[in-house]
């Protein structure tokens, strides 16, 4: 590999301080990052070695836990396609097929809408390329609904990227969950194309099979609030001749049914926690204490049951809709949730409870998880701070006695 | 009241070139150094000797004119051979050349029996004169210890637990009673107690399992168990106003044998360690020794680092440089200035990582021995991991927002927050296992010198 070491040298010094392409030295430096680790050494005081991370290897990490979600998301994109204008025996390579050329792309636009964003940035501002984006770029698409017009895809990445990242400093200094705002910018911006019957790809020139109302489990259990139907029934019946069990308990833990890209396989947002636990990229408190709040929360009403949709079962908030995985891979980024460890479970827990609270309450946006991470990551500065302020506390107790 | 206390956050890296247990007394170097630049709290150095002038071991050579009664001495008899000066002149060392037959400067000496008689005035008069002050460090801030000032009790680490760490068996075999007349002393010192803390996951040495007039503590843990700071928090954790002192196992000799020989000894034995060393063993020198006799011809490659201390604490230093004041050991490692494709994705086992992120199974064989060179492994960026920091400091303090309090200089925060308990090298980990490659220890001093200085 030694001619791509000679032709970045030989490139370099362009972008070097004096050189006729100055203003981009970092746009080349992030290219040259991503193919050669740097030669940098330690300083002359301080530690003489480093630990093998780096933010690339631990954003690569958090990429590769989503690649189950994606892979998933291909094939159920493309399945429901089929499920949904009525031929269900279509050939697995058609399925994947179809998934491919809906998903693939937004993934597409995705990444190179905020790269660009970042690179922009990147020379304005005068700093390294920070790899935060990589992981934002991916969860992003798989947030979508399938039908996503893709110049929406780019305007939510490149509002996101800008607003909730760049003008907070970047990475490491933003507030919100990017991927999440640019879900949310969507919802408030365009909500005729990101709520309703938008949750499988029908196509032009195909009819929905009979029965079909692109309805969700949350929708259903919003429904259920003014019907006053029994939710589990409903869900069981849905699909009835079509997809049989489309919303049963199993398929709902399994994903596949209608919904946001990559994000309605309890399963494999499972697998994904996996990796990050064991990789030691996604805090386990936080992912464990965000279903423990659900769960409880909807225990609660249970008890108060004075709705359709309190009674729901506790366990099904849990498979239904994206609460998976929101609690794995949006409540997790180290950035925007709480810092301090004890901070991490009250964080956890309140996402957990807010999202049950906002399903049951406020049935014109049934999935709660999207606005109770973006709520918490509000709300995690003060959480720290009280935990903050308790270590003070106990050092200056510490001196009067 | 003797404690034992066990630790479980932290981390051992373990690194090839551990030093052979043999000591040996070879050619001595022929040029030895004292660096201002050891000590935290010297404001205006001002040397008593110039270029040519002889000395005797003890002689004065530097004091500080902002507290001139501390007074830093050769380590040996010899000539005044170099100073060496950096930008805006500050004062880097001041090398000696040593004499074949070493010369003392003559103090008092005292018998054991006469020592329990000294008044503290009298010790802090010929520990001042003798040029064994500076072995006492003051915490909060890690400067040269006050003169002024009566420490609420003073602390020594029996062990060190930092990468390739020496043992102190060979360090130290055959100064009992050196050592404890030094302890001795420096209980004349404080009110308080004098803390040993020793090591209880290893054989304890008997000359401190015997020492009287002490404290002794067990510590059991990973590294940096054997940091006194780290040991401070969990005995007698310091507060607003507090003033302790901490000193090396060297240092308590070296004080003791000033008071039982009458002259200043420098002679130490120093670990020769690190992957590229073809013999680690142990030297018996002096302080501030030149390193060139012992790695010449002693080198399994060229590209290599000489670092004064160890690889987390240490410092750079050339060839021919000279041994810190307070280090008694050099480690060898390679340099890491090469490109690597992909190195950033790789997976590797070669490479020593406190995590398990993709591709980094360092943690599968922990008994391995690691090679690991000067390569950043990456540049450095905002803070973005939580919670991993924390892990590797066994106090009861929030790192991430320490470290943040002093970048935005809030000195109330910074107080709050705990700086008076530390120092940089109870931050060494955390610089080691940072994934935003920060410099830590470097952030720490400053966070010191603001609440110190300003």
């Amino acid at each position: 590999m030694k001619f791509l070491r000679d032709a970045l040298d030989s490139v370099k010094p362009h972008f070097e301080k004096g050189g006729k392409w100055e203003k981009f030295f970092y746009i080349y430096e992030a290219h040259d990052t991503l193919l050669f680790a740097p030669k940098d050494t330690t300083k002359s005081k301080g530690v003489q070695i480093r630990d093998a991370i780096d933010t690339k290897r631990l954003m690569m990490t958090v990429i590769i836990s989503l690649l189950p979600c994606l892979l998933f998301a291909i094939y159920n994109t493309g399945l429901q396609h089929f499920l949904a204008i009525g031929q269900p025996e279509a050939a697995i390579t058609d399925i994947i097929w179809i998934g491919l050329i809906k998903v693939i792309p937004i993934v597409v636009v995705s990444y190179v809408s905020g790269l660009s964003v970042e690179f922009i940035f990147a020379t304005i501002r005068r700093h390294e390329v920070a790899e935060g984006f990589l992981v934002s770029g991916m969860l992003i698409p798989l947030v979508m609904p399938p039908d996503i017009p893709l110049w929406q895809v780019a305007l939510a990445t490149v509002f996101a990227v800008i607003i909730a990242k760049e003008a907070f400093g970047g990475t490491g200094m933003n507030i919100l969950n990017v991927a999440l705002t640019a879900r949310a910018f969507l919802y408030f911006a365009y909500p005729g194309d990101i709520s309703g019957d938008v949750w499988s790809y029908i196509g032009t020139g195909n009819e929905a099979v009979s029965g079909f109302t692109g309805a969700t489990p949350l929708s259903i259990g919003a429904e259920a609030i003014a019907t006053g139907e029994n939710v589990v029934a409903s869900l069981n019946a849905y699909g009835s001749g079509w997809a049989d069990g489309l919303f049963s308990l199993s398929n709902l833990f399994m994903g596949f049914y209608p919904g946001s890209i990559g994000a309605t396989s309890v399963l494999m947002c499972l697998i994904g926690a996996v990796i990050l636990i064991i990789t030691g990229t996604g805090n386990w408190k936080i992912i464990f204490s965000v279903f423990l709040g659900a769960y409880g929360m909807a225990l609660l009403f249970n008890a108060i049951g004075a709705n359709a949709f309190m009674e729901v079962p506790a366990h099904y908030h849990l498979v239904m809709g994206g609460l998976a995985f929101g609690a794995v891979y949006m409540a997790t980024d180290p950035v925007s949730a709480s810092q301090t460890e004890a901070g991490k479970w009250i964080y956890g827990i309140l996402i957990g409870v807010l999202t049950v609270l906002i399903r049951v309450f406020n049935p014109a946006y049934p999935e709660g998880i999207m606005l109770a991470i973006l709520f918490m990551n509000v709300f995690a500065p003060l959480i720290d701070y009280y935990v903050v302020n308790a270590n003070k506390k106990r050092r200056l107790q510490r001196a009067t006695v | 009241m003797s404690k034992s206390i066990r630790l479980n956050k932290g981390f051992d890296i373990n690194l090839a070139g551990k030093p052979q247990p043999t000591v040996v007394d070879a050619d001595q170097p022929e040029t030895f150094a004292l660096k201002p630049t050891n000590f935290h709290g010297i404001l205006r150095p001002k040397l008593t000797v110039a270029v040519g002038d002889n000395v005797k071991a003890g002689t004065p050579i530097l004091f500080d004119k902002k507290n001139d009664r501390v007074k830093y001495v050769s380590p040996v008899s010899g000539e005044i051979v170099d100073i060496k000066r950096g930008e805006k002149r500050k004062l880097l060392e001041i090398v000696i050349l040593a004499d074949k037959e070493m010369e003392y400067e003559a103090f008092k000496s005292y018998s054991v029996s006469e020592l329990a008689k000294v008044s503290r005035e009298q010790v802090v008069e010929q520990l001042l004169e003798g040029g064994v002050w500076p072995n006492m460090v003051q915490r909060p801030y890690g400067v040269i210890a006050d003169v002024d000032t009566t420490p609420k009790s003073i602390f020594i680490s029996a062990f060190d637990s930092h990468p390739l760490a020496p043992d102190y068996h060979l360090l130290f075999k055959g100064q009992e009673q050196y050592f404890q007349a030094g302890l001795d002393i420096l209980k004349k010192l404080t009110p308080g107690s004098v803390h040993l803390n020793t090591n209880a996951d290893a054989e304890v040495f008997q000359m401190f399992e015997h020492a009287k007039n002490v404290e002794l503590n067990k510590f059991s843990g990973p590294h940096p168990v054997g940091n006194v700071g780290v040991q401070i928090h969990h005995l007698d954790p310091i507060n607003k106003g507090d003033a302790v002192w901490t000193i090396s196992p060297f240092g308590v000799i070296q004080i003791g044998k000033l008071f039982l020989d009458g002259k200043h000894d420098a002679s130490k034995v120093v670990a020769l360690t690190g992957s590229e060393i073809e013999n680690p063993q142990y030297y018996k020198t002096f302080t501030g020794a030149s390193i060139k006799k012992f790695v010449a011809d002693n080198l399994k490659t060229d590209h290599v680092r000489f670092i004064t201390g160890n690889v987390l604490t240490g410092e750079k230093i050339d060839s021919d440089g000279h041994i810190g004041f307070f280090d008694n050991q050099v480690t060898v490692i390679p340099e890491g200035d090469y490109y690597e494709l992909f190195g950033w994705i790789k997976p590797t086992t070669s490479k020593v990582s406190f995590q398990r992120a993709f591709g980094l199974l360092s943690f599968l064989n922990p008994k391995k021995e690691f090679v690991l060179d000067t390569n950043t492994r990456g540049q450095e960026r905002a803070f973005v991991q939580t919670g991993v920091l924390d892990r590797v400091l066994p106090m009861d303090i929030l790192p991430t927002y320490l470290i943040k309090a002093i970048l935005a200089q809030d000195f109330d925060d910074m107080e709050a927050l705990g700086i008076y308990e530390v120092i940089e090298e109870d931050f060494a980990l955390c610089e080691f296992v940072d994934v935003s490659k920060h410099d830590i220890q470097e952030i720490i001093r400053e966070g010191l010198d603001l609440m110190q200085y300003s």
